[in-house]
């Protein structure tokens, strides 16, 4: 139920955006849904994103969640704030979704800027992830866009084997054992 | 919703500031920022005002101990509290894990607190959350400042649930209030994985 109640949290506030009222409100009552990753589909993910960059000849493809959290990052990311850049592009996208509701468009699926140097490449995947490609003079948007197209097909594929797989799980809380120490451990540290 | 990798082994969640324009959620974020050990945070981003004022939001990433073999992370995002700001207020709280109500104690400002968090709960409610049921602490911030409310009356009018609330000033030096704010929604949330 958890995992589903993922969805329905995302459908709940897709058509909340659009004023249609949620058939599924009483489906979602806790704000603790989750997004759970597993090792199998994160390296299909990874495999997927590292191809595209070489294919596409980008300097670096991060693959991103609605919510700003990183799913992939690869390529030359070694001197990227890759938190802060995620966090960012969540919020230009999410502002970018609210901008074509408002005009009556379902969705901008892709944005792009561009930059002296440095491009981006923004698009949609599956449509709760983000998809960013930065890329620069030793590329063009021209490829940039027709492989971009294809790595979707398959990202969407991954996608949905992970939807599958979250559903499936429903049994597994690695969280069932904490205790109350554990939690108040969790500041002893840094603070 | 929270954010668990099995391969990087984290688990990520988002809490967000929300409150009146210039109650001090911005203030509350930047003293953790500049009180935090360097190691345990990443870069605090503003998006705001030539004034100062948040024009979409704040976001602060910090890294607490692991938990169960799993890194915990905190995103921290504020909200811009100026009413006209409704449409970004409502981007920010999707995905949220936890709500902090920052509600500013000053008397003539009780009123925008009302405001402030009728709108929470309208933008709860597009999102299909249950503010009796999601992880939810409210701070009364300012306590420094002479011609506040007493703590009673913001309690009667913001807290009928009676969730955890806290008396702060996020601008003092030494910040009271802050953490223990911050440490009671993470509580929450945590104690609310546990039982899912
Ligand atoms: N005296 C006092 N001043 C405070 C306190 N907390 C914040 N302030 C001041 O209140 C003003 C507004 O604080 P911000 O943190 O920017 O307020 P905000 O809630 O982020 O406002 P918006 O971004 O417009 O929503 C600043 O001048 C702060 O210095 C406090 O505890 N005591
Ligand atoms: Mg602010």
């Amino acid at each position: 139920m958890l995992r589903s109640a993922r969805v329905v949290d995302w459908r709940g506030e897709q058509s909340a955006a659009s004023g249609q009222g949620s058939p599924l409100a009483s489906d979602c009552t806790s704000m603790n849904p989750r997004n759970v990753v597993f090792e199998e589909e994160q390296r299909l993910l990874e495999e997927a994103c590292t191809r595209l960059a070489r294919e596409s000849l980008a300097k670096a493809i991060f693959l991103i969640d609605q919510n700003g959290q990183i799913v992939v990052a690869v390529g030359e990311i070694a001197s990227i704030d890759t938190t802060s850049l995620a966090s960012l592009v969540a919020g230009t996208t999410a502002a970018t979704s609210s901008l074509a509701k408002l005009l009556g468009e379902e969705e901008f699926p892709v944005h792009f800027h561009e930059g002296k140097r440095d491009n981006l490449h923004i698009s949609l995947v599956a449509t709760e992830y983000i998809l960013t490609v930065v890329f620069d003079q030793r590329s063009s948007l021209g490829l940039v866009r027709l492989r971009v197209k294809k790595a979707t097909e398959r990202l969407t594929e991954i996608f949905g084997e992970l939807a599958r797989r979250q559903s499936a799980d429903q049994g597994a809380n690695v969280f069932s054992e904490i205790t109350d120490e554990d939690i108040d451990n969790l500041f002893s540290d840094n603070f | 919703m929270s954010f668990i990798n099995y391969s990087t082994r984290e688990i990520i969640l988002k809490i967000v500031y929300y409150g009146p324009g210039l109650s001090g959620k911005t203030t509350n974020i930047k003293f953790i920022y500049a009180a935090t050990n360097p190691e345990a945070r990443g870069k605090l981003i503003s998006l705001e005002t030539k004034a100062d004022r948040t024009l979409f939001f704040d976001f602060l990433p910090l890294s607490l101990p692991a938990i169960r073999g799993f890194k915990t992370r905190l995103h921290l995002y504020t909200v811009p509290g100026q009413l006209f700001y409704s449409a970004s207020r409502k981007l920010i709280m999707k995905g949220a894990d936890g709500v902090i109500f920052v509600a500013d104690s000053q008397e003539p400002r009780f009123e925008a607190n009302l405001i402030s968090m009728d709108d929470l709960k309208e933008n709860l409610a597009a999102y299909n959350y249950d503010i009796e049921k999601i992880p939810f602490v409210i701070q009364y911030n300012k306590r420094d400042l002479p011609n506040v409310s007493p703590v009673s009356e913001l309690r009667a009018a913001l807290n009928p649930w009676g969730v955890p609330d806290f008396e702060a000033a996020s601008g003092a030096p030494d910040g009271p209030g802050v953490f223990n704010t911050l440490k009671a929604v993470v509580k929450m949330i945590i104690q609310d994985l546990r039982n899912a």
